[in-house]
């Protein structure tokens, strides 16, 4: 293998083209799994943080917390269904506020619990809220006095809480006495009567929608926490349409690579040919051309990776864009993936060389 | 002993719906030691048999043994194999590998056979280099080396794993006529100090005074003088 090596150590030049273009190909998928990962936390965060199995609407809600209400009656049934465990009351309310010593409204999500939300501890005092932490970018800080809504309804940040978004907005989780007078002072068209939320999150075992939804006779429509993050207004068309444009630059990557390298093997018929005649095999060559691809992919994926980190630096608070872990993991072996698919393009050539061809054409 | 042992060995390529016989029933052999220089004009078969006699075409009838290996019916897996053991070749457009040096051109050989290049081999092609005049050129790379110089790199590469067989395919068409005797003298002398049998297509009649022995070849039909006359 050191012959491919060589080549790529003393002809750089060669390769430069494919190593350029694979860069910003990944700084490309980068950027829009940035995108697809920001939207999709600070949209979901709310109820992904919900520690509960389901979450259950009002049967005429299409599942959505803002059209759904659900009475004491049927929360009464609910608790009495197989399986219930816990149910505590949600509902959500979309508002901006007025933050100390800030011009800008800073836009909340004033969410209403019981049941504790993953790093949120048990419901406070009256008119106190623990905030999500993207709310620090719109300059609020513990102990503010904010004033939510065009009622100016007053809320206290006592503490912060990391990814709690709700539709890219930051969460104030205050108790469900709070939440009501926000949402009926701010709200009066969808004000709510005591008792009433928008919805229950329950903790319990079994197929517990199946249960609920017959337990309330079809008053409601009980989703698992992963579908009812799905059902959130957007998230699932946003991640299917950045799932596909993910896609198509995978495929374009692949497509780089694979003509890249097949125009390299045509280029080296000659050599190879010669290779094979003094007992080099198909495979041994081909990789060759593999390692070479691996390696080129490797470098790409570098380069891109250092431009991402500094978009994402030059454009943090201005886009949703939030670069994980798992994004850098999963386009690495998207980019590597590519790499290999696209190199095989060669083997048919590279199997095809004839090693008499080395001698000039047979007369 | 005989080293090529190529017993009535026809090749035919099918072209269209005719049938063009590129060697015609060829017998051919060559001892230890021995040169043989096969002459004839271009189209005359002489290079279809050269790359029988490598393993590099496979006859269409016949036989061919090389070195105690009868290679009629050897895969292509096993062709690649024997050529890699067995046979040396130096091609007529040299063909060194153009980003490595000299000393690694050689070694490339040793790569190709699973071997990392450790110090028998290093020693082996530095000792191989400096036998062929190469001893102060062996880290550069063939663009930086003369024509006559590229050529004993070639020599070198296909000395390397001491074949018993080296198959030359006009080994001086590229250099002028000073460099070409000069290379044909190191090639009878390093096949001589070796005792391997060499085959050397070329269409230069000067070839013929390094040779042992010289076999026409001319449509596909060897001449008298295919077989050792002693």
């Amino acid at each position: 293998m050191k012959l491919p090596l060589r080549e790529l150590r003393r002809r750089p030049a060669q390769f430069v083209v494919a190593t350029i273009v694979l860069a910003f190909l990944t700084t490309l998928l980068l950027f829009l799994g940035g995108l697809l990962d920001g939207l999709y936390l600070g949209s979901t965060g709310a109820i992904r943080a919900q520690q509960a199995d389901a979450v259950v609407y009002s049967a005429n809600a299409r599942d959505s917390f803002l059209r759904s209400r659900i009475t004491p009656d049927v929360r009464r049934e609910v608790e009495a269904a197989a399986g219930v465990d816990a149910v505590g009351g949600i509902g959500f309310v979309l508002l901006g506020a007025q933050v100390p010593g800030e011009s800008k409204l800073a836009d909340v999500a004033v969410a209403g619990y019981e049941l504790a939300p993953s790093g949120v501890s048990a419901p406070g005092a009256d008119g106190t809220a623990v905030a999500d932490s993207r709310l620090r970018a719109q300059g609020v800080s513990t102990g503010d006095r904010l004033l939510v809504g065009p009622a100016e309804t007053p809320i206290t940040v006592v503490g912060f809480v990391d990814d709690t978004g709700y539709l890219l907005q930051g969460s104030l989780w205050v108790n469900l006495a709070t939440w009501r007078e926000v949402q009926n002072a701010n709200r009066p068209d969808a004000a709510v009567t005591a008792g009433v939320v928008q919805a229950l999150v329950v903790r319990g075992t079994g197929d517990l929608p199946q249960a609920i939804d017959a337990a309330t006779g079809g008053a409601t429509r009980t989703l698992s926490r992963a579908d009812a993050v799905l059902s959130l207004p957007g998230v699932k068309q946003q991640s299917d349409t950045f799932n596909q444009i993910i896609s198509s630059t995978l495929v374009v990557a692949l497509a780089v690579v694979g003509l890249f390298f097949s125009l390299l093997t045509i280029e080296r018929t000659g050599l190879y040919g010669v290779l094979k005649a003094i007992g080099a095999s198909s495979r041994r060559l081909f990789a060759g051309v593999v390692l070479q691809a691996l390696i080129v992919a490797a470098l790409a994926f570098a380069i891109g990776s250092t431009l991402a980190v500094a978009a994402s630096a030059a454009l943090a608070g201005k886009v949703p864009l939030q670069l994980t872990p798992e994004r850098f993991v999963l386009t690495l072996t998207g980019v590597i993936v590519a790499a290999v698919v696209g190199s095989a393009i060669s083997l048919r050539r590279v199997m095809r060389i004839d090693p008499a061809s080395a001698i000039g054409s047979a007369s | 002993m005989t080293v090529l042992d190529m017993r009535n060995v026809r090749k035919v390529y099918r072209s269209g719906d005719a049938d063009i016989v590129a060697l015609d029933h060829a017998t051919l052999q060559v001892d230890h030691g021995e040169l043989v220089a096969l002459l004839g004009p271009s189209g005359s078969g002489k290079t279809t048999l050269l790359s029988i006699a490598g393993g590099l075409l496979t006859a269409t009838e016949g036989q061919v043994v090389v070195g105690g290996h009868d290679i009629t019916s050897y895969s292509a897996k096993q062709l690649t194999r024997f050529r890699r053991e067995n046979v040396g070749f130096v091609f007529q457009a040299v063909n060194l590998v153009p980003f490595l040096t000299a000393e690694e051109n050689l070694l490339v050989v040793d790569e190709l056979g699973g071997g990392r290049g450790g110090k028998a081999a290093v020693t082996r092609a530095r000792a191989l280099l400096d036998e062929l005049g190469l001893g102060s050129r062996m880290r550069n790379l063939p663009a930086q080396l003369s024509g006559g110089e590229r050529q004993r790199v070639a020599i070198g590469r296909a000395l390397f794993n001491n074949p018993e067989l080296v198959l030359f395919d006009e080994p001086t068409s590229s250099l002028d006529t000073k460099l070409g005797e000069q290379v044909m003298e190191l090639i009878r002398a390093e096949m001589k100090a070796r005792d391997t049998a060499a085959v050397i297509v070329t269409h230069d009649t000067r070839m013929t005074d390094v040779a042992d022995r010289t076999v026409a070849i001319i449509d596909g039909r060897l001449a008298a003088g295919a077989v050792p006359a002693g």
